[in-house]
């Protein structure tokens, strides 16, 4: 029960013992229960598919179905500790606006993106002339539900962009170590994700 | 037709000093007199004092009595959860989700259930004995509403010594019942289950019952309410409404499914307005049995509890506003379940609460369930949302403090 996804444990790292939480795209709860049970954390999650959502509340985990974009404007600012969305910004319509609400309702977010920008990527990309299918972008540019792709480092300057902090970073290899601490032009590079936490400037 | 006296004013439903209600005799399990030392405020502004609640419990109290459970009954239904109906002789209407072993497991928790005020099972109703007159209220009982429902509810908690309801659990006017308990008593409250229900009465809603009433007051039997005092009974009408009803708690998928088109005892039609078709004959079945056990001024009382449902119009206008009592997030934790083919009381409206109790971060899960039944789907044998409710109660009673299961046996 507590094996969880690599970057679900850099994220629960993140996270303060006994802190409000709210997971965006929680899936089947794993990180939830993760944190219940380890942090001692108050959590709810947001989860879109059915299958998920019960899941999630037939093991006594408070989620309701629903859809992030339209969702998470119903939340007061400041509602939470920490807002998270693990491996879930690039299926969304509009990212820009989710961060910026990430960060109104929860004092913390923290975000886990894929990097567009791993060396793997790029090299797919330059030499067999094709989208990139890798393990963590591991679909087909038709059926993928993937539909805005980053960089880690068009992240970096979205934050920037939009008043947003980022207090820690992790960037992590294929097999989830990690290998940097803080985001740079050579992380850009061989990252194949990055760990953020954020918050709001000025808050 | 007004049924009840426009200006405030006492209402007098003394209590029988000793001795039974005539209904008493025939219906098993337990019933007290509440309100006799201080009589209760309706919302009407009127006060009644002394009325009978009829109630069922399964399981046991423990200790400290933090294992309670009240579980809130539709429209039509009754304080017999899980035992034979003293009437019917069919099973208890929510036999499936509880009992021993079951979602909502007797072995552990100590369950609750009543009949509604104004119902006619036993708790004090139209059809009731008006001592003052010595003869039935009919009209003349006061109109209740869902919030004085709940009134009573929270007056027989009490009796029975329980300070704090591990849960409140009901689906449609049952689940309009959880809402105002966990608005009206939110400290009273630790979890609140409910389902397939809204938090306000639609307008199709009401027209519905509308048509439910008019049919009943169309029936010559019914004599304007006096119909037990001229020795008639209005079933032709009670019939209709319960028919008129009953395909709303349902759904096209599932009433295709069952008949189609299909011809009930016949090769071909008849060219006349016999029941040809099996829809038509089960329609009529479910009239003719639901007046044997349902009083047609308690239908006209309940289903107009239900039209002035409405949760957010008590809290000023806003839904997000009844979740924050005193500018502070309700302390309830919140399971809302809805089913897809439910077009009585859509996924939409359990989303709108949903919706409202994110506004003000209150703990709440919800999941609706995929399924062709209608909104009968919580009465039946729907897998998943069994699992959904165990799964919810045994995360609560885990952050409640309630020892794990021990099957006692």
């Amino acid at each position: 029960m507590l094996d969880i996804r690599d970057d679900l444990k850099l994220i629960a790292e993140m996270v303060e013992p006994n802190s409000r939480v709210l997971d965006v795209g929680c899936g089947d709860g794993a990180l939830l229960d993760y944190l219940a049970h380890t942090k001692n954390v108050d959590g709810r999650g947001i989860e879109l598919s059915m299958d998920g959502v019960r899941q999630c509340v037939a093991h006594g985990l408070s989620v309701i179905q629903g859809d992030a974009e339209t969702d998470l404007k119903d939340y007061p600012a400041d509602a939470f500790d920490y807002v998270i969305l693990g491996q879930t910004l690039q299926a969304m319509r509009q990212p820009r606006d989710v961060l910026g609400m990430m960060c109104r309702i929860g004092r913390r977010a923290i975000v886990s993106v894929p990097n567009f920008g791993y060396w793997r990527v790029r090299t797919q990309l330059l030499l067999t002339g094709r989208m990139p299918v890798t393990e963590k972008l591991g679909y087909q540019w038709w059926e993928t539900p993937n539909i805005h792709f980053c960089t880690l480092r068009d992240f970096v300057v979205l934050t920037e962009e939009i008043g947003i902090t980022i207090e820690q970073s992790r960037i992590i290899d294929r097999a989830g170590r990690v290998i940097s601490r803080a985001h740079s032009g050579f992380a850009n590079l061989l990252g194949e994700q990055g760990v953020f936490l954020l918050k709001r400037d000025g808050s | 037709m007004s049924a009840s006296p426009t200006a405030p004013q006492p209402f007098p439903i003394t209590p029988a000093p000793d001795g039974p209600a005539p209904n008493d005799q025939v219906m098993p399990g337990q019933r007290v007199r509440l309100a006799v030392e201080r009589p209760m405020r309706l919302d009407s502004g009127i006060e009644i004092g002394g009325f009978q609640i009829a109630y069922q419990t399964y399981g046991r109290l423990n200790a400290d009595k933090s294992n309670a459970i009240f579980i809130c009954h539709a429209l039509t239904g009754d304080h017999f959860v899980v035992e034979k109906h003293p009437v019917t002789g069919k099973p208890g209407w929510w036999e499936m989700l509880v009992g021993p072993g079951k979602p909502v497991d007797t072995d552990r928790y100590f369950v609750i259930c009543s009949n509604v005020l104004g119902g006619c099972l036993g708790s004090t109703g139209p059809k009731d004995i008006d001592p003052a007159t010595g003869q039935p209220y009919g009209l003349s009982f006061p109109v209740v509403t869902i919030g004085d429902m709940v009134r009573a509810q929270k007056l027989l908690v009490e009796h029975l010594g329980i300070e704090k309801l591990f849960c409140v659990i009901g689906g449609s006017m049952g689940g309009m019942q959880v809402l105002q308990w966990a608005v009206a008593y939110p400290e009273s409250v630790f979890a609140a289950v409910p389902i397939a229900t809204a938090a306000r009465h639609s307008a199709q809603n009401i027209a519905f019952h509308e048509v439910g009433r008019q049919a009943i007051m169309a029936d010559p039997e019914w004599r304007g309410g006096n119909y037990l005092l001229e020795g008639t009974r209005p079933e032709a009408g009670l019939a209709v409404a319960r028919m008129a009803a009953h395909i709303t708690y349902l759904s096209e998928a599932a009433l295709h499914r069952k008949f189609g088109r299909n011809l009930q005892d016949r090769k071909s039609i008849t060219y006349g307005f016999d029941a040809d078709f099996q829809v038509e004959s089960y329609l009529r079945y479910q009239g003719a049995a639901f007046v044997e056990r349902f009083d047609a001024n308690s239908y006209l009382y309940i289903t107009r509890a239900m039209d002035y449902f409405d949760l957010a119009a008590d809290a000023g206008g806003s839904l997000a506003n009844a979740f924050r009592p005193g500018g502070k997030t309700t302390p309830v934790r919140f399971c809302l379940a809805s089913f897809s083919s439910d077009w009585l009381f859509p996924t939409s409206e359990s989303r709108a609460i949903v919706h409202a109790l994110n506004a003000v971060a209150a703990n709440v899960s919800f999941v609706e369930i995929e399924t062709d039944k209608g909104h009968d789907a919580f009465l039946l044998d729907e897998p998943e949302f069994h699992q959904v409710i165990h799964g919810f109660l045994e995360g609560c009673a885990e952050h409640r403090g309630l020892s794990v299961r021990r099957r006692a046996r």
